[in-house]
């Protein structure tokens, strides 16, 4: 009787996480998605409470007591940081939640091991679901290292790093008969100390540049996680669920990989760079480079009818979104036409400058993305590049033997005027050179990109 | 070191090579500069304007005698000049066999500002794309002079009139600037460049882009337009009559080397209609109508006007000055490297060896050529296809789209036979699992197919907190006998708890900040 009215709850929260996903899709329902996300999880949990209630080999209080505690250590952490995390600092947030899914999945596998009897199905199922929740745990643990510059985010170059990847999945295979044959602790605990060392390899030998993939493909191995422990805890939930978040993660990445115009196989395999040999020819010559001074931008921007900002990882580092919204403000109240050109791979996570603009409150709906204003650039009288450098690199569709070849990029150079914010002249994360840097239209403002456009706005106030 | 700015002496012309506000810039190079007095006065710049600015006014003779002598014109006077002093002018080095070792007698460094190499690094000091965009304006407000009509259609209550029709020949800067200018006051603008490539650039100023069928050159590999082949030339003078008959007004730009080829011939102005105008902005090569005399308003027999002005950028001499005097500036800061007044020649640089006509007493000219695409490297000419190659093309690659598909067909038919088979062999528990999970990969692939770009970050945490639900997993096993069992599921609850919380409330957090405009 309640097994059956858990079940029942679980369909009604699986729907939940359905209208969920679907709302957030949309500016207009995302708000309303992210609450039936909430309601549907509540309901699961309350079901899942009353069941383990029920099925208690300890006292009942005892159980009620454990599950509370958890529960109320997760929600205190968890709100904890999510209160205090800064926007710039979401990816690393995200990475470090997804280790965690990672982490229990391997956790409860183990428990699903010692507490089930050991026919062959449920064996394959606990192997898969702990190899997959290991490679997770580890993944998302050197993507959070690299993301929060813990780690250094050149991808590692091991020689032959394919071969161990695909050793590591063949010697996971040979662990798995053993483990078939012969069911003991030893194979499997083996097995996931080799998923572990796969899931680190696997992340860091992905370069920075690739970091928004390599999140969003993360957070579709926590999905498949959660689904493998669904199958062995016969869990329908459970399955629904992870099905759901693994293959709208897998989507998502490859949504991202096209915007990058890279093969998805390529990405997960690693090695930003690598196909073309070298990484960067540093040493041409790319001619001389023009400054400009604050002042002088403040010029051309009251003097410019259309502005675009193409923001980069450089805005989010420098906290300049809310300067560059209150330059926004003033520009538009003296009647200018600005916009935002959004590259689907600017900063470190999908849609992370979105978030940023947001956080500003810069409207939604002047915040383009690449296909929408690439266009027009030729129309546009002064474009500000702040902190975006691999992203408005023309040698993306015309050097051949450049390591972002291909990419789609923002084509700023074809207004008439760009302004490229920097702290220095080093590459950016691709470590590539930028030739926009050295085009005539181009100038250079360097310094921190808060600190600059502070002193642009400055004289527009007056003025 | 001293910079003099000497008054140009050609009659009629009003340029200066320094306004009071690139002196300005000259002085933050650390050069002291002496302008001659009146220098300025036809660009309505003041001997005073150019004293508040930190200039000295003087007499011709010490600014001649300056360390640095910069002018827009070769001055007649070089010899006045000190031995060893730069010179910083155009000077038509192309045109005059015999300038570089008389430059050398007097024992002068010059520097051409009219033989810059056209490379992207160099455009700030190139004089001739100044001179050329200031001249392809002021050509079209010429004609628009000369024109006894409006550029921009208009429909009124006393009815209607046509746009002008504006034919440019040439679409370097000067006609890019002219068919730009002719479009936005209204005109219907056409344009013609034998260089395939610019294309583009034409269409991106408003005009459209008229093309001789079969006589379009390959892509030039030092951004300068050559002469055509007898087949290409009869067939773009077919398409040169069919324009000019077309249009009221024509622009002709095409300079090949400091020459004017003859595109628009006598015949071809006969057949315009009266009151139409020409005008040559290629005058000082010769014209390349014609009709065209240098310097002079001709007006043809059928009541056709040709323009042949040859001084239109000082025709306007306070912009043109500026950006002269800007592009001046912008070599100077190429040759101070330590923005310390010490002037630097560095021949190993191709920008600064390119203009360099003689070093001293000796002629360095001509230098070795420098070649520099203006347009992208890699467009190496493609082989013109046939359209039976084409066809051909098109169904091989419609056979193996056929092929693949077929391959496909068969692989998925394998790959759902062997899944039945693997499924038919499981537990029956398991059987309703897999369709569970099966339809629930289809439905998250159709939900966030469409999602919104920028709701990706929002959708990750949400979905990353969904993932949290492997919490329901270590609930369940939390209650288990053995406190080994117990103590790992509470680890997994609590981190898939942290999951859970903090992947909501950041995904709260992040939907909330979104707001439209009200």
């Amino acid at each position: 009787m309640l097994t059956s009215l858990a079940q029942a709850v679980y369909l009604i929260a699986a729907i939940l996480f359905v209208l969920s996903l679907a709302g957030l899709s949309k500016q207009e329902t995302a708000r309303r998605g992210n609450l039936y996300g909430m309601a549907g999880m509540g309901l699961a949990l309350l079901a899942t409470v009353a069941l383990a209630a029920d099925r208690s080999q300890r006292p009942v209080a005892v159980t009620l007591l454990l599950i509370a505690m958890a529960l109320t250590l997760g929600a205190v952490v968890g709100t904890a940081r999510a209160r205090r995390v800064e926007m710039t600092q979401m990816p690393e947030m995200i990475a470090v939640l997804h280790s965690f899914v990672g982490l229990a999945a391997v956790l409860v596998g183990y428990n699903s091991y010692l507490t089930e009897a050991p026919d062959a199905l449920h064996l394959v199922e606990v192997f898969l679901g702990v190899l997959i929740g290991a490679v997770t745990f580890t993944g998302s643990v050197v993507a959070f290292l690299k993301l929060s510059a813990r780690m250094k985010s050149a991808p590692l170059m091991l020689p032959g790093r394919n071969a161990l990847n695909l050793g590591a999945l063949v010697a996971s295979a040979g662990l798995l008969a053993w483990f078939l044959a012969s069911p003991s602790l030893l194979p499997l605990v083996l097995m996931t100390v080799v998923a572990l060392a796969l899931g680190w390899h696997l992340v860091a030998s992905i370069g920075g540049g690739d970091m928004p993939v390599v999140v969003s493909m993360l957070n579709s191995y926590s999905g498949w996680a959660a689904a493998a422990a669904g199958f062995m805890l016969s869990n329908d939930l459970l399955i629904v669920v992870g099905a759901l978040v693994g293959s709208s993660g897998a989507i998502l990445s490859f949504i991202m990989c096209t915007a990058m115009n890279r093969s998805f196989v390529s990405v997960i395999l690693g090695g930003f760079g690598a196909e073309g040999g070298t990484v960067a020819a540093v040493d041409r010559d790319y001619g001389e480079h023009r400054e400009v001074s604050a002042g002088e931008v403040a010029e051309m921007l009251r003097e410019a009818r259309s502005v675009v900002i193409a923001p980069g990882y450089g805005m989010a580092v420098a906290k300049a979104q809310y300067p560059v919204a209150d330059l926004v403000a003033k520009l538009r109240a003296q009647g200018t036409d600005v916009r935002f050109a959004v590259h689907p791979v600017a900063g470190r996570l999908p849609g992370h400058m979105n978030v940023l603009l947001a956080e500003a409150k810069v409207p939604y709906d002047i915040v383009l993305e690449m296909d929408e204003i690439n266009d027009d650039f030729g129309d546009v009288d002064v474009v500000l590049v702040i902190g975006a450098n691999d992203t408005v690199n023309p040698a993306a569709l015309d050097d051949p033997s450049s390591p972002i070849a291909g990419m789609p990029v923002l084509e700023v150079w074809k207004a008439k005027q760009v302004v490229v914010f920097k702290r220095s002249m080093a590459t950016g994360y691709a470590g590539v050179q930028n030739p926009l840097f050295f085009r005539e239209n181009t100038a250079m403002l360097f310094g921190d990109a808060k600190d600059q456009v502070e002193q642009i706005v400055a004289p527009l106030a007056v003025g | 070191m001293r910079i003099g700015v000497p008054r140009e002496q050609r009659p009629g012309e009003r340029l200066v090579a320094a306004t009071p506000r690139t002196v300005a810039k000259l002085r933050d190079l650390g050069y002291e500069v002496v302008v001659e007095r009146d220098a300025g006065a036809a660009a309505t710049f003041t001997d005073e304007a150019y004293e508040a600015a930190g200039a000295r006014v003087a007499d011709r003779e010490e600014v001649l005698a300056s360390d640095v002598v910069t002018a827009v014109h070769l001055p007649s006077d070089v010899g006045a000049m000190r031995a060893g002093a730069t010179l910083v002018a155009t000077m038509a080095p192309f045109a005059d066999p015999d300038l570089p070792a008389r430059l050398a007698a007097h024992g002068v460094t010059a520097l051409a500002l009219d033989a810059v190499p056209r490379i992207s690094r160099a455009q700030a000091l190139d004089v001739l794309s100044t001179l050329s965009n200031v001249a392809g304006y002021r050509a079209v407000i010429e004609a628009a002079e000369e024109f006894g009509g409006m550029f921009t259609g208009q429909v009124t209550a006393a009815g209607k009139t046509p746009p002008a029709n504006v034919f440019v020949i040439g679409a370097g800067v000067a006609g890019l600037a002219a068919l730009g200018t002719a479009s936005s006051l209204g005109a219907q603008v056409r344009a013609f460049d034998v260089r395939p490539e610019v294309g583009e650039q034409i269409e991106s100023m408003g005009a459209t882009f008229v093309q001789a069928e079969g006589a379009s050159q390959e892509v030039s590999t030092d951004g300068y337009a050559r002469e055509l082949t007898a087949e290409q030339e009869r067939l773009t003078a077919q398409m040169y009559a069919e324009q000019t008959a077309w249009a009221n007004v024509v622009v002709t730009t095409a300079l090949v080397r400091g020459q004017a080829p003859r595109t628009i011939t006598k015949e071809m102005v006969a057949a315009m209609a009266p009151g139409s105008v020409i005008v040559d902005l290629a005058a000082s090569g010769g014209g390349n109508c014609e009709l065209t005399v240098p310097g002079e308003r001709v007006v043809s027999d059928n009541g056709v006007v040709v323009l042949g002005w040859t001084d239109l950028p000082s025709r306007m001499p306070q912009h043109t000055s500026q950006l002269f005097g800007t592009n001046v500036v912008h070599l100077l800061a190429l040759l101070t490297p330590g923005k310390d007044g010490e002037l630097v020649l560095d021949l190993d640089d191709p920008v600064q060896r390119g203009m360099t006509v003689t070093t001293g007493g000796d002629v360095t000219w001509p230098p070795p050529p420098v070649a520099v695409s203006a347009a992208p490297a890699a467009t190496p000419a493609a082989p013109v296809e046939t359209p039976e190659e084409l066809a051909a093309k098109k169904a091989a690659a419609q056979a193996a789209a056929q092929r693949r598909q077929r391959r496909n067909g068969v692989l998925a038919g394998l790959g759902a036979v062997l899944t039945a088979v693997a499924l038919t062999a499981a537990p029956a528990s398991f059987l309703s699992h897999a369709t569970v999970f099966a339809l629930a990969v289809v439905v998250g692939y159709y939900v966030i197919s469409n999602v919104s770009h920028s709701l990706h970050t929002p959708l990750m945490a949400t979905t990353n907190a969904i993932s949290g639900i492997i919490l329901v997993g270590a609930l369940l096993q939390i209650g288990h006998e053995s406190w080994v069992v117990s103590t790992l599921a509470f680890v997994a609850a609590t981190v898939a708890a942290i999951n859970i919380f903090g992947g909501f409330l950041v995904a709260f957090r992040m939907i909330h900040m979104f707001r439209k405009e009200a």
